[in-house]
């Protein structure tokens, strides 16, 4: 007989509770801890319409099953979920969770590196798993992330031109082995901008330089990231032909070889158009397989990242526009247009405290008219694809990885509370920091004195 | 800051904002407007379904389910929509000319904000475009004691000396912890680090201060009552631009809204404001105020906070999301800022955070942003509800303002239309003409000037500056994705 668990309860607790009594008795008739079906949910698949009064069967860490009519395995830990919906995961694409705890204090971030080309550093080799970011996100439904070295975001900046290596990973475990999805899922590339003004902090003021000395300078940059694409080339070739003893290996121009054979993508943050432009033509001649991050004005090229089949990592729907005489809705509208021009796009935070924000970004663009069921998959499966990870996460299919959501209702929705999560089909707690610290300052009683 | 400015427009002399942003020039020709058959979320007396708000002379006439349009009342149908006060933002930073901070002495209190109103700003039209029609416009927070601040109708249109609310006391910004003593910041190369250094030195730096204006105070009584008693040989005390303000602290004529993040700061600037007798209006931020709620409450003083944000600096750890509800719970008087000109465009969304984390009521949420901020900067007899008698500030929504999807369709302040979402859309076609007209234009100009310069420069051998069109391209912004709070949070 399987053990019944009602959505009224406090059902973690409870689940966790049945689940260190099976383990203490661990009687013939106990269900399995690994494995679970979560039943009577309007399953949301993402691979299909959704289905009423679903059942989803998770066992060993993978979904075994998904339907209508889905027999309950003898073993399995049931979660009653009538009235509630089940979702794929939301996953974060580019965050700096995990490299960065307090962004002002430096000793608890290791985002940014010094020095402008670093291709061989991999975010995951700091990813602190114990972080106090990781559970404060995961309970707003994210159930993976990519760390992405170098890159700006609300809470540190960004830097370098080649700033290292994302690594994609699940928001629960011990360590980064446990977590981890793949080490390695894209080259950063911050793209040099042709910057006229830039914001001195010494000085707390704007400087300004002629537009011929900007665009020297880009040049300049450009030149160099040409430069290292070659180095590597001739790098690959010469590691290929000659004896490895020949020559003194270089961290570098190894981590860059798959970049120049176009099996490692770039990620290239750019946002004016000529910058995508610039960006775009530069990976068509170097044969570099490219996604853009950031785009505030991909709208403007929309053709040609149609054209070119370049796929965009939106930044937050909330922020303002990138110019002065854009709409002042540009960003919040952007998401419809990409869509409806066919452009395979997905939201990200770029952020770290924010990344729990994630939901809220696809949610406004919602709102600016993006398609409800276009939203979701901007959260949940289509960074999957754009980063080769959709065999393992992004949708609710037999043997793909169990990071599952089970919500209230509409998951943008701000006011959606996550019930149940499971990462790697192991359910997950939603307590956290913040959930911590109320629970501890709601009881204090009235001050003594 | 964070976006471009436009040199060409500057260029043309353009009135840069005209050109840039759609204005109300087609104002109602009468002063009377029908709101009808929308949800009025009243705030104070709950929700009327397909309700009418009749507005004359800019101020809230009648609010019912049966109001008629008088005639040649202009009439907007805001069927299905959702119809709430205009949002108060109790801590931002738009509509400054310059830097916000003056950071150069630890008491700022001369400094005044009122002074450097900015109505070109684009940030009044872009945060009245998420439905904000007060602003609480606040000095940095370099400084334990900073400058004088100010509250504005976001009158988008109207020239500076028109942007303050009328009758509304005026402030002054106090801030404690890491900004004051300067944590997170290193002076330019050859300056030395300012005193204090430590949250010690931060009390010491508000106590003296008011230590001296208590003694300027007394300085003054004295000579006004010796005056008054017949003296005629006096010399009246030197007026003092930095004790002035905190005189009329002491005096209750001038609000204090303090910049702060943990508790034990918090309950310093209790304690020193009960020394010399003075209140604390708001404490901004007051990220750790769910720790010393009932503290906070018996001061008397409101809090403004922010819905999710933490962790960006140390002093910032600790925030939680449950901050505004478990403050309420409590009884201190709550609202969400933006403290950004980005986040003031969805403080509705902000707002309904706190009823997921900590289950505030859908119109506690909405207090938050409307009745409690207008309570905080002494105007709810203005503004912050749906009443007969306030002001008709009001924005209307395309869907219940507390989700996600809700889209700010028009904000009115004192009756008058000053954003409109399906006017703004319209314009955009001949916004862009124009702007392609002065390229082309601007252009050509150039194209003329090198001509001209190369049969000049012939005779003359060496030309003045070439002028390059390329220069006249917009500069690039900083392209800083999520955003830094320009009072340096």
């Amino acid at each position: 007989m399987s053990r019944v668990i009602s959505v009224k309860s406090p059902s973690f607790q409870l689940i966790a509770f049945c689940l260190a009594l099976s383990l203490a008795f661990p009687l013939r008739s106990q269900p399995a801890a690994n494995v679970y079906a979560i039943k009577g949910a309007k399953v949301y698949t993402l691979a299909g319409p959704a289905i009423e009064n679903g059942t989803v069967v998770i066992r060993d860490g993978k979904i075994a099953a998904v339907g209508a009519n889905i027999d309950v395995p003898a073993d399995a830990q049931v979660i009653e979920a009538a009235g509630l919906e089940v979702y794929p995961g939301m996953f974060d694409p580019i965050t700096q969770i995990g490299l960065n705890e307090v962004g002002a204090v430096s000793a608890t971030v290791d985002a940014r590196e010094l020095g402008a080309f670093n291709p061989e550093l991999i975010a995951a080799t700091a990813v602190n798993p114990a972080t106090a970011h990781i559970p404060v996100t995961r309970a707003s439904g994210i159930t993976e992330v990519i760390a992405v070295p170098g890159i700006g975001g609300f809470d540190s900046e960004g830097g370098g031109v080649i700033t290292g290596q994302a690594s994609a990973f699940n928001l629960a475990g011990w360590t980064m082995e446990e977590m981890q999805i793949n080490r390695q899922v894209a080259m950063v590339i911050n793209w040099p901008s042709i910057e006229t003004r830039s914001f001195d902090f010494s000085t707390f003021s704007i400087k300004e330089k002629p537009y011929t000395e900007a665009k020297k300078e880009y040049e300049k940059a450009v030149n160099v990231l040409s430069d290292w694409m070659v180095r590597a080339r001739h790098y690959a070739q010469a590691k290929e032909k000659g004896s490895p003893d020949l020559f003194l290996r270089d961290l570098k121009l190894e981590a860059l070889v798959p970049v120049v054979e176009g099996k490692l993508p770039v990620l290239v943050v750019a946002d004016e158009a000529r910058d995508i432009r610039n960006a775009v033509d530069f990976c068509a001649k170097q044969n570099l397989k490219m996604i853009l991050a950031s785009g505030s004005e991909s709208w403007k090229v929309k053709d040609l990242l149609k054209e070119k089949k370049i796929p965009v990592i939106l930044g937050p729907t909330e922020r303002l526009p990138e110019k002065q005489d854009d709409p002042y809705d540009k960003p919040m509208t952007q998401p419809a247009e990409l869509n409806a021009a066919g452009i395979p796009f997905a939201f990200a935070s770029f952020g770290t405290s924010f990344s729990r924000r994630l939901s809220q970004y696809a949610g406004t663009a919602v709102g600016y008219g993006l398609p409800h069921d276009e939203a979701l998959k901007a959260v949940m499966l289509n960074a999957a694809q754009i980063f080769g990870l959709a065999d393992q996460i992004g949708t609710l299919e037999p043997g793909k990885l169990a990071n599952i959501i089970v919500t209230t209702g509409d998951p943008l929705e701000i006011q959606t509370q996550v019930r149940y999560l499971f990462i790697k089909g192991q359910l997950t707690s939603t307590d956290n920091r913040h959930r911590d610290l109320y629970e501890q300052y709601r009881k204090r009683p009235a001050p003594t004195r | 800051m964070k976006r471009v400015i436009l040199l060409m427009a500057i260029a043309f002399g353009l009135f840069a904002p005209v050109a840039l942003r759609a204005q109300d020039s087609n104002a109602p020709k009468n002063n009377i407007i029908l709101i009808k058959n929308a949800t009025l979320l009243t705030v104070t007396h709950g929700n009327i379904e397909h309700g009418s708000i009749l507005i004359r002379d800019g101020k809230i006439a009648e609010v019912g389910t049966d109001v008629k349009a008088p005639d040649g009342a202009t009439v907007i149908d805001a069927n299905g929509q959702y119809v709430t006060p205009g949002i108060i933002d109790c801590h931002s930073h738009i509509a400054i000319e310059g830097g916000v901070n003056e950071g150069s002495v630890s008491v700022s209190s001369m400094a005044n904000i009122a002074d450097v109103l900015d109505s070109d700003d684009l940030s009044i039209y872009d945060d009245l475009a998420g439905g904000v029609t007060v602003a609480n416009v606040l000095h940095g927070s370099a400084n334990a004691i900073g400058g004088q601040t100010v509250v504005i109708k976001l009158r988008w249109g109207k020239p500076a000396s028109q942007l303050p609310f009328e009758g509304a006391l005026p402030g002054i910004k106090f801030a404690l912890g890491e900004n004051p003593k300067r944590s997170n910041f290193s002076p330019p190369p050859g300056i030395e680090p300012r005193y204090p250094a430590t949250r010690l030195g931060v009390e010491e730096t508000i106590r003296e201060a008011f230590i001296e204006a208590r003694q300027y105070k007394k300085d003054w009584e004295d000579y006004k009552q010796k005056k008054a008693a017949g003296d005629q040989n006096l010399i009246p005390p030197r007026r003092d631009e930095k004790l002035e303000p905190l005189v009329e602290v002491l005096e209750g004529k001038r609000y204090v809204h303090s910049h702060c993040y943990r508790a034990d700061e918090i309950l310093m600037l209790i304690r020193v404001a009960n020394e010399f007798g003075f209140k604390i209006r708001t404490f901004q931020h007051v990220l750790e105020g769910y720790k010393i709620a009932d503290e906070i409450a018996a001061s008397g003083a409101g809090g403004s906070t922010f819905s999710d944000w933490w962790a960006y600096k140390m002093e910032a750890f600790d925030a939680i999301p449950y901050n505004a509800a478990l403050m309420t719970d409590r009884g201190v008087v709550v609202s969400i800022n933006s403290d950004d000109a980005e986040e003031a465009r969805h403080l509705n969304q902000e707002a309904a955070k706190s009823m997921k984390y900590g289950g505030l009521s859908a119109n506690d949420a909405l207090k938050l942003i409307t009745l409690n901020p207008a309570i905080q900067l002494g105007i709810d007899n203005r503004v912050g509800s749906i009443d007969v008698g306030k002001d008709a500030d009001l924005a209307i929504f395309n869907h219940d303002p507390l989700s996600v999807y809700a889209v700010v369709q028009k904000t009115l302040i004192d009756g008058r239309v000053y954003f409109d979402r399906q006017r703004d859309i319209d314009m955009r076609p001949a916004l862009e003409k124009e702007k392609q007209d002065l390229l082309a234009k601007e252009k050509s100009a150039a194209e003329e000037k090198k001509k001209e310069d190369k049969s000049e420069g012939k005779s003359e051998g060496k030309s003045e500056k070439k002028p390059d069109a390329k220069k006249k391209k917009p500069p690039t912004s900083q392209s800083n994705v999520g955003g830094v709070a320009g009072g340096g949070l």
